[in-house]
């Protein structure tokens, strides 16, 4: 005879506002097989759960409905202390009467009928649930970091240091990422090559870190533990073991004026290069669709300039198959393109440039040497405008989120500006100014009383050219009045957006994205750098924009992540897996063809003599990921997947 | 029931644990508001919805069902929401061979970042269940035939 117990929690004030707890917990209380139904205000909380524990060992309880947040949120609590009152945690469900309950109607009755509703449901289900054990399974010792960003460099170092092995791949040509293309680092000013710089030859030399540069991930399988990755080698043509670095090839190649990206079309650079000098590895590549060799069939230059003999173009996509247990991934993110702006005029304009580029421009290892100069003729600016939340918080025509740095870069800018420019003149048209973090407000303040940022609490409407300058008209919306500028320079702040194949390659690994294609975390608060996919994890700007020192310590947080999952010999799995009945199987084999895992084998019965009496389906739990689609396959109803069984679902339905 | 009155139309929604349910938490996160019409069943993917649920729900008396998972290409399961699909195209036929009107059982992609579109979805469902109004026609089939045994 069931035993149910049925814990409602009023969340505070968030379920017992609108659904009418003390109605819910009498009528659950009235249902054939609920032993205990009762409502406490925060059951999530200590009092709370151990009175769930007292309950159980009170009542005897066969099995517990907390009728509360949603699964994703609270299941595995319950389920913990339903284990540690000595109740199967497995006999736990939670009904989800907040998130898709008390928070989205208005009606506190139609809510609270819905409660009963949900709260029924679940009894049902949960008097015909099983007692289930977690599932073994082995795990691989080798994390995969997915960019060599700052982010990236940081996990793949620490998981490193703590002695377990990294594979890093990056698809550039070179570790680095953006952080390798800024000039200085606000709150601090320190040069960011000086301290990026150091930390990619660490990871390249590191002996417990495998380096793939020009590398990309060409498919992921397996699970949690063990994941199978496979990646494409993009041709070099070069040979890295050959190349020593030299850089004559690159002296030598006649393709000059090729736009450089890593300067963001700033500078030039040739056909075979490395993005810049402190390139790690310092290995260059040939841009095959620049390259006169690849166009014309003629020139080799290169291969005649270089004395070990590492040009190779015959060269071709090489793959890699790696056995992987853990994945990081920080694939950071892009600037937008602000054309979509006309009023300001990139794009149209040279000397309207976007904070990037003129990170490039502040930068010494730039395209100007860390000199100030207008992109058009290569004179110092005088005035320069800057305009923050160029795409960001702007839903009509860029994006509705804020950046994040934007604030802070700029502040940096107009510092920059007015170290390198004496007399120089800085206008900064902002909405708000967002100085969060430690020593970041007093930083904005420094720019603005020692360095004399002119800040505008305004938009601007349009840039246009006039007589040499760039015309900027917009609004002081704190004197209450129209602003025009004559500027030689425009920055735009533009906003931060996810990688443009973000989407594609989230269904790569199979991790969740948001509508901007932001990679989605577990839990926002609570499981920040775990993707919704176990064995996956978030770091750097591929899950928000983020500045450095965020993106370093959610790195450090997934390498802490890695490294418990490396702490185990065995790794336990939910153990929601497919079961078969093999007494009922007829052996067609439809759920062969219907898993996506190949978790499910041919098994021969035997009978004493040894003979094949009947061959049957059997499921490899270790492979099996609970996706239930054999069991809908099943023409016999032989398959069954444990916690979501034919028997509890209908149950559901007739509980409703 | 009289006429002034409104149907308020059960319905009874199948969706998977990774997207749509997912979004359906993002709703409520966002705080908002849709009719509450609907009662979800979670299931770890749309793979594992038979139409046998489906039937289920009918039989149960929903006038309405719906079924959504993650859009193409995204099932974290790689292709669950495909086979879904697939089954559900034949069954869409079967259905209306069998007497029950397609339109009362809804099929969409429905992601976890999709909060604004699952509120919308359900107050289009509902509101097009009740358009169609209760589904008599198969409660009077069920008296006639005795009702269902309970489990």
């Amino acid at each position: 005879m069931a035993k149910i117990g049925v814990f409602i929690c009023h969340c505070g004030e968030n379920i017992g506002a609108k659904v009418d707890c003390t109605k819910l917990a009498a009528a659950m209380g009235e249902h054939p097989g609920v032993a205990v139904s009762v409502e406490y205000k925060y059951f999530c909380s200590d009092p709370g759960q151990e009175s769930v524990k007292r309950a159980i060992r009170d009542n005897n309880l066969t099995g517990v409905v907390v009728a509360a947040c949603s699964p994703r949120m609270h299941e595995a609590t319950f389920r913990k202390a339903c284990a540690e009152a000595g109740l199967n945690p497995y006999l736990c469900e939670i009904a989800n009467i907040r998130e898709q309950c008390s928070w989205v109607h208005t009606d506190s009755d139609q809510a609270t009928e819905k409660a009963m509703d949900i709260t029924r449901s679940m009894v049902e289900k949960v008097k015909r649930n099983n007692k289930l054990q977690p599932i073994e399974v082995p795990v691989t010792r080798r994390a995969l970091v997915i960019g060599g960003g700052i982010a990236g460099i940081q996990a793949a170092l620490d998981i490193a240091n703590a002695g377990q092995e990294v594979v890093l791949v990056e698809r550039e040509p070179t570790l680095g990422g953006h952080m390798a293309q800024l000039s200085e680092t606000f709150p601090t000013l320190d040069c960011s090559q000086c301290i990026m710089t150091p930390r990619m030859v660490e990871a390249a030399q590191h002996p417990k870190i495998r380096l793939l540069t020009y590398a990309e991930i060409e498919s992921v399988d397996g699970y949690i533990g063990n994941f199978s990755v496979r990646v494409r080698m993009k041709s070099r043509y070069v040979d890295i073991d050959k190349c020593t670095g030299c850089g004559d090839c690159i002296t030598k190649c006649p393709a000059k004026k090729i736009s450089s990206e890593f300067d963001c079309g700033l500078g030039k650079r040739t056909a075979i290069y490395t993005p810049f000098a402190q390139s790690v590895p310092n290995i260059p590549v040939i841009d095959k669709a620049n390259c006169i060799y690849f166009k014309n069939g003629k020139c080799k230059i290169c291969a005649k300039t270089c004395q070990c003999d590492a040009i190779n173009f015959d060269m071709e996509d090489t793959f890699e198959d790696l056995e992987i247990g853990a994945i990081v991934v920080a694939t950071g993110f892009q600037v937008q393109n602000n054309t979509m702006y006309g009023e300001y005029g990139y794009g149209k304009y040279p000397d309207v440039i976007n904070g990037l580029q003129f990170e490039r421009l502040a930068s010494a290892s730039g395209p100007t040497a860390g000199k100030i100069l207008r992109p058009s003729d290569g004179v110092e600016p005088q005035t320069v405008v800057f305009i923050q939340c160029a795409g960001s918080r702007d839903p009509s025509k860029g994006v509705r989120y804020c950046s994040k740095i934007c604030c802070m870069y700029t502040a940096k800018h107009a510092m920059l500006y007015s170290h390198k420019v004496h007399g120089g003149k800085t206008h900064i048209f902002y909405m708000d100014i967002r100085a969060a973090g430690k020593g970041y407000d007093e930083f904005s303040r420094r720019a603005i009383e020692d360095d004399e940022a002119a800040y505008l609490r305004g938009r601007v409407s349009k840039v246009w050219q006039e007589n040499g300058k760039l015309m900027v008209r917009g609004v002081d919306t704190l004197l209450g009045r129209p602003v025009e500028i004559a500027a030689d320079m425009v920055v735009l702040a533009t906003a931060i957006i996810a990688q443009p194949d973000a989407k594609e390659f989230a269904k790569t690994i199979g991790i969740g994205y948001d509508e901007y294609g932001f990679y989605n975390e577990a839990h926002l608060k609570l499981r920040p750098v775990e993707s919704s996919t176990a064995g996956v994890f978030l770091a750097g700007a591929c899950q928000s924009p983020k500045d450095i020192p965020d993106s370093v310590a959610q790195a450090s947080a997934t390498a802490s992540k890695v490294l418990a999952l490396f702490s185990k010999d065995m790794l336990e799995r939910e153990p929601v897996v497919a079961t078969n009945n093999e007494a009922t199987c007829a052996g067609c084999w439809g759920c062969v063809l219907a898993c996506p895992y190949n978790a499910i084998e041919q098994k021969d019965i035997l009978d004493r003599s040894g003979k094949v009496i009947k061959r049957v389906a059997s499921v490899n739990p270790g492979l099996c990921q609970g996706c239930g689609t054999c069991v809908t396959f099943c023409r016999s109803n032989s398959l069954d997947l444990a916690g979501f069984t034919e028997k509890q679902i209908f149950a559901e339905v007739m509980g409703l | 029931m009289p006429m002034s009155e409104t149907f308020e139309p059960e319905i009874i929604a199948f969706v998977c644990t990774y997207c749509t349910y997912a979004g359906a938490d993002l709703a409520g996160t966002s705080r908002l508001k849709y009719a509450p019409n609907v009662r979800i069943i979670r299931l770890p993917c749309t793979g594992r919805i038979s139409p046998m649920f489906i039937l289920k729900a009918l039989q149960k008396g929903a006038d309405g069902v719906l079924i959504s998972g993650c859009h193409p290409g995204d099932c974290h399961f790689t292709h669950g929401n495909y086979h879904a699909r697939r089954r559900w195209m034949v069954f869409r036929a079967l259905l209306d061979f069998i007497g029950i009107p397609p339109e009362r059982v809804k099929y969409s992609w429905i992601s976890a970042a999709e909060g604004v579109k699952f509120a919308e979805f359900i107050n289009s469902v509902t509101e097009d269940i009740r358009k169609l109004g209760p589904f008599e026609q198969y409660s009077q089939l069920i008296e006639q035939t005795q009702a269902p045994a309970s489990l």
